[in-house]
């Protein structure tokens, strides 16, 4: 009753790999990983066929947090659909929400000053950061380390500090507004920055060398839930993943926006596409973002924080007590009520796992006609039971948590 | 008589001051892990937080205790137990202090001074694996079942290279008991300890006591992050308790066989100094002052591990026992027999 002869065996088994006599004989135990389990930060479920330890199949589940954003956008003006892309990713909601309201700029074909691109990339690249910081630390609380994600974890909320700031959110942030911002950023803001900048590279230093050169981390991510750099574009990976896998894609780069191209920076690119390349990945990236804070803060135009989009800004209060073309203006803003052109764009930015797209088709109403969100947690949660194969319990869980796949992305 | 009597109270002392070490174990821990994420820690209960274990004992009492609808209530509840008693058992071969001349009698502070020791001690040890194999398979759970066979590997893998290391150490003491095994630290001025004679044998040793303590790095059999709470998933009230207290005391223990086996147990510099020129009583409160410092020393450093590694994966931690430990461990033991027929 065996399936695979000794012949086979003798011949063609690579040291290491793991075969299964008597096959048909065998019992294996179903796991459900899932969907409430402390690894998965998020609700997934997985259904693992196991034996003993060894993952032999997996199959995913998504929809438990399914809330339709992309209808329920259907049905909001468009200003208001910014707080929906909040809480997709809700690691980096500031770069969702300026994706979504550069989209919407594109459709308008309002061109921002650089002014407002600077502060936006500001934010985006601390977003980015705070993003990383998440993703990084739980891989160390996945392989037993809880240090480096409480010590880190300071730095996140001093991001989060400056979010609070500019405007008044922290974790769901609706930030900016379409054409650029509310407010111009206080003094406060700046040195809370320049704080992070002079403060964030030692600890971050600190937290890498917890982790980085540790040989049981080493051992425990290296070569662990790799995907090649093939399989990785078949499936559609962009961001630190693919970049992991040594493809050098990033939309900042390769479709610049809010003026990227202004900025000097290095895409860091791994090898092997595993758990250990894609930390690598994620932690240049870091410094790399500091990189481009500090050069955005140095060089911050002078000039007005948003745009002239009267239909996105309301009108001076003395204008709307007193004048009744004001009120009415002040009525319409509020109402959504605006000629959008009609169209369709498609406009992605580098999010804090990949590139974040939005597919917009406007048929010249008050609220978008169609909208798509192109949300890369979609994409490498497809790529899961591929990645975790033939592996132990354990490697699943750390490549989950390094594929940072959170489940409010995935299911939108 | 008296020896009974005296007995009897060493045990309740020795049992009191296990549970009071294991229960401020917790507190320890989660100071130290504070300090070491740079965060306060526990606070509210009491100045500094002092009171906190007993809250938390009075929480875990108060909770619900559930026994899952399909799990074997008998077995359900023999886990936790054996857990507990085979933590509480151990202390018992443990020599806390020198002998004591006390009206006219010679009085050990050492509930039992059986000449196998150490053999008492591996088979406690041994037995202990089985509440946490019962536990989990008795809760009818997948993930428990994980964490127990998990945790019934790896105990009896490393128990392998932890008795081979310290076959090193019977060799050069020539007996099995655990009291003779301190008093043979004794020279060099109290610094005989056999962790300079035996510093290979003293890291296996430490990280087999790792493993059979279920520490970080080898957390296994409860990590969170993978097996929801390991063999421990289903407990809840006291029986969790039992189980979370039997790690710590097992903690406390190992520290205090690390110790006694490698660090001369009560044994400090200069001890024939003080003894001469200090009363018998005070004498014996210093020792054991010595060696609970020492214990304690070890209970800091398994937290400090704690906070500091990841931990490993299930294979490699096999391979770590079988393929790097057990054989440096036998490698440690022909050195020094080939130590000990050199200097015959």
């Amino acid at each position: 009753m065996t399936n695979i002869s000794e012949d086979k065996i003798k011949n063609q088994l690579n040291p290491g790999e793991i075969v299964h006599l008597e096959d048909d004989l065998k019992i294996y135990n179903y796991l459900n990983l899932g969907p409430t389990h402390p690894a998965t930060h998020g609700i997934f479920q997985n259904v693992l066929k196991m034996d003993g330890e060894v993952i032999l199949d997996a199959e995913q589940t998504i929809g438990y947090i399914h809330r339709a954003f992309e209808k329920l956008a259907e049905n909001r003006p468009f200003y208001q659909i910014t707080p929906i892309t909040d809480r997709m990713n809700y690691c980096s909601s500031p770069i969702n929400n300026i994706g979504w309201q550069m989209t919407v700029e594109k459709l308008l074909g309002v061109k921002t000053t650089k002014r407002v691109d600077y502060m936006r990339v500001i934010i985006m690249e601390l977003a980015r950061i705070s993003d990383h910081i998440i993703c990084n630390s739980v891989i160390g609380v996945d392989t037993g380390a809880l240090t480096g994600f409480l010590y880190i974890f300071q730095f996140r909320e001093k991001i989060y500090e400056i979010y609070e700031q500019i405007c008044g959110a922290r974790l769901t942030t609706n930030i900016g507004r379409i054409g650029g911002f509310e407010r111009d950023f206080n003094p406060t803001v700046i040195s809370k920055i320049e704080e992070i900048l002079k403060e964030f590279p030692k600890a971050l230093i600190e937290f890498e060398k917890l982790l980085i050169r540790n040989r049981i981390f080493m051992d425990r991510t290296i070569g662990v839930g790799s995907i090649s750099a093939e399989r990785a574009l078949e499936y559609g990976f962009t961001g630190p993943n693919l970049r992991a896998a040594g493809v050098d894609y990033d939309v900042r780069v390769m479709h610049p926006y809010s003026s990227y191209e202004d900025f000097d920076f290095i895409l860091p690119l791994g090898t092997n596409g595993d758990t250990y390349d894609r930390f690598c990945v994620r932690q240049e990236e870091m410094v790399q973002s500091l990189k481009i804070i500090e050069q955005a803060l140095k060089n911050l135009p002078e000039g007005d924080y948003h745009v002239d989009v009267p239909e996105f800004y309301l009108p001076p209060k003395d204008e709307v007590y007193t004048t009744i073309e004001g009120l009415i203006w002040h009525f319409k803003v509020v109402y959504g009520e605006i000629n959008i052109p009609k169209g369709q764009v498609y406009h992605a930015v580098e999010g804090g796992n990949g590139e974040l797209g939005f597919y917009l088709i406007s048929d010249g109403g008050r609220q978008p006609y169609r909208l798509h969100f192109r949300r890369p947690c979609f994409i490498y949660y497809q790529a899961y039971p591929e990645m975790i194969k033939g592996s132990l319990l354990s490697d699943a869980i750390i490549t989950m948590s390094s594929m940072n796949v959170i489940a409010g992305e995935l299911d939108a | 008589m008296e020896l009974i009597l005296f007995k009897v109270g060493l045990v309740v002392v020795l049992f009191l001051i296990s549970l009071l070490i294991a229960a401020y174990s917790t507190y320890a821990e989660r100071k130290v892990a504070a300090f070491m994420q740079d965060r306060i820690g526990p606070n509210r209960a009491g100045p500094i937080g002092i009171l906190q274990p007993l809250a938390d004992g009075l929480k875990m009492f108060m909770k619900e205790d559930i026994i899952p609808q399909n799990a074997n209530r008998f077995l359900f509840i023999l886990g936790p137990a054996i857990s507990m008693a085979t933590a509480l058992m151990t202390s018992a071969v443990i020599p806390w202090g020198p002998d004591l001349n006390l009206f006219g009698t010679t009085v050990s502070l050492q509930v039992a001074d059986i000449n196998i020791g150490i053999l008492y001690i591996m088979g406690v040890l041994s037995l202990g694996v089985y509440g946490i194999m019962i536990g989990g398979w008795a809760s009818n759970n997948k993930y428990s079942i994980l964490g127990s066979i998990r945790a019934s590997t790896q105990m009896i893998s490393y128990e392998l290279a932890m008795g081979m290391s310290i076959v090193a150490v019977i060799m050069t003491t020539g007996s099995l008991s655990i009291s003779q095994m301190v008093s043979s630290q004794e020279g060099s001025f109290g610094m005989g300890w056999n962790v300079f004679y035996q510093p290979l044998g003293f890291l296996i040793f430490l990280v087999c006591a790792f493993a059979e303590t279920n520490r970080t790095p080898f957390d296994l059999p409860e990590c969170e992050t993978e097996l929801v709470g390991g063999y421990h998933t289903e407990y809840s009230s006291m029986k969790l308790g039992f189980y979370l207290f039997s790690e710590y005391v097992n903690m406390f223990i190992s520290s205090a066989i690390i110790a006694s086996l490698f660090f001369g147990g009560y044994n400090f510099p200069y001890m024939q100094v003080v003894q001469e020129n200090t009363s018998q009583i005070l004498f014996a409160v210093i020792c054991t002052g010595v060696f609970l410092a020492k214990i304690l020393f070890f209970v800091f450093f398994f937290m400090w591990v704690r906070w500091t590694i990841p931990r490993f994966r299930f294979d490699q931690l096999m391979d770590l026992g079988w393929k790097v430990l057990l054989p440096l461990s036998i490698l440690n033991m022909l050195i020094t027999g080939f130590f000990i027929l050199l200097n015959n």
